[in-house]
């Protein structure tokens, strides 16, 4: 298989602005997502992900200002999510240049909300994103939480996953609420689990500290590796990552 | 910039698909005079018409006869005006394309049908490299570049052969489980599969060798 595994920076947006410390040399306004955007753009970013982390529906209105603005200027696909509950929120945001948008909460409430999704703007554009932590109250080990972590589901993870793909998600984004924060690496177990229900590509979140960290998560499994904190903070650039990558025999672009 | 110093105009055909504004930003960045309209007589006059898509097949038969898109098409490629297809908007030019069990006409321009990729994990997302001829003029500068793809269906045959005087298709084909067309130059009328607007600096120049050629 010749496709790239995608190194993906994500990027936390409330009211038009980045809101998670972000600390790059010679950017005019490190807190202007299309500038960032453009800056991991240029560093190599093979997609960029916004999470609307917004409280309100006034500062709503300003991601899709900032999605359209970053559409406009940078030209890797832009997946978006953070507050979707409706088809109507998925065709504003693809009207205003997202290509794919992520769906968490909502779809743990109303699971039909996939298959509407899907069956409106077909398989590829949705990304269901899930926020595991490692309980033994679920069969595979894993549970879903809602609410950054905070609480717990009574969906197992995995079966969830399945149902979601049968559903019509294209894509899971995978965030381990153990792993993140932690900067100790993936959980290569939960990324192998997931890997191993999925058909449709999977998206490895949470605990990147070191370049290192990345190759193992795609060992496990994973088609694509995302990072937040520590390309904001400088600690390591994209290049860094798909260098460290590619000496691991892994093909990166 | 043609002869008489003017950019070639284009406009991307606007009938309610997806994310039409990279498409628009990036095809100026390689050097077209970009309009955004459904209007017929504007896709009709200018030097090149873009046909972008996303979604499911049938949806984007719809939407694109509900503003007459297949006869502007033809008309453009029958007095051999250029014409490119993006995604879905390559995938309708066939004469079918088959989803969930779900058959649906295509424009037809093309013989054969769309189906669903075979490969271990579909959809295909993600950046990959392609296989384009010798003579490619669309890949001309970056035929070993990788480019972004985010779909499940494809065309995974070509039976067009070249005819009499007729230059032959110009094939790229692309893998992933098997092969399909990644993107196909057809005279007047060519194709990608894949996103250039989204592709980055490589995208761009693949536009350009588009834009160039109007």
């Amino acid at each position: 298989m010749t496709l790239a595994v995608r190194v993906i920076p994500c990027l936390d947006v409330a009211g038009g602005r980045v809101v998670k410390g972000v600390n790059f040399q010679n950017l005019r306004d490190a807190g202007d997502p299309v500038e960032l955007a453009r800056r991991y753009f240029e560093q190599g970013a093979d997609e960029v992900t916004f999470l609307d982390v917004t409280a309100t529906v006034d500062e709503r209105a300003t991601t899709y200002e900032v999605v359209r603005a970053t559409a406009e200027q940078v030209f890797i696909p832009l997946t978006v999510g953070g507050g979707v509950r409706s088809t109507e929120d998925v065709a504003r945001l693809l009207g205003s240049g997202a290509d794919k948008v992520g769906v968490n909460s909502a779809a743990i409430a109303r699971p039909a909300l996939v298959d509407e999704i899907a069956d409106r703007f077909g398989a590829q554009v949705l990304v269901l994103s899930l926020d595991v932590k490692r309980s033994p109250r679920a069969a595979s080990g894993f549970v879903v939480t809602t609410h950054g972590g905070r609480r717990e589901t009574d969906l197992d993870a995995i079966a969830w996953a399945r149902e979601a793909i049968e559903r019509g998600a294209g894509e899971l984004l995978v965030n381990s609420i153990d792993a993140d924060g932690t900067r100790s690496g993936f959980d290569l177990e939960l990324v192998a689990a997931v890997r191993a229900a999925s058909s449709v590509p999977v998206v490895a979140s949470g605990g990147a500290g070191a370049v290192e960290h990345f190759a193992p998560a795609v060992r496990a499994g994973a088609d694509a590796v995302l990072a937040a904190s520590v390309f904001h903070n400088g600690e390591m650039t994209i290049g860094e990552v798909k260098r460290s990558l590619a000496a691991a025999g892994v093909t990166t672009r | 910039m043609r002869a008489d110093g003017r950019a070639p105009s284009v406009v991307v055909l606007d009938y309610g698909t997806g994310n039409v504004h990279s498409a628009v930003k990036a095809l100026e960045a390689a050097g077209a005079d970009v309009e955004l309209t459904g209007d017929r007589a504007r896709a009709m006059e200018a030097d090149g018409l873009v046909v972008p898509g996303v979604g499911a097949f049938a949806a984007v038969m719809g939407a694109l006869e509900a503003v007459r898109g297949g006869e502007v098409i033809g008309r453009r490629l029958a007095g051999g005006r250029p014409v490119l297809g993006i995604c879905v908007g390559m995938q309708v030019l066939f004469e079918e394309g088959v989803e969930r069990g779900q058959r649906t006409r295509g424009l037809g321009e093309w013989p054969g049908e769309v189906r669903l990729l075979e490969a271990p994990v579909v959809p295909h997302i993600g950046w990959n490299t392609v296989e384009a001829p010798e003579d490619s003029v669309l890949f001309e500068g970056v035929r070993d570049e990788r480019f972004y793809f985010v779909h499940s269906y494809a065309a995974q045959d070509w039976t067009l052969e070249a005819s009499g005087r007729r230059a032959a298709p110009r094939l790229t084909w692309a893998e992933h489980g098997s092969r399909f067309l990644a993107a196909v130059e057809n005279g007047p009328l060519s194709a990608t599969q894949f996103h250039p607007e989204k592709s980055g600096h490589a995208g761009i120049r693949l536009l350009g060798n588009w834009v160039r050629g109007l």
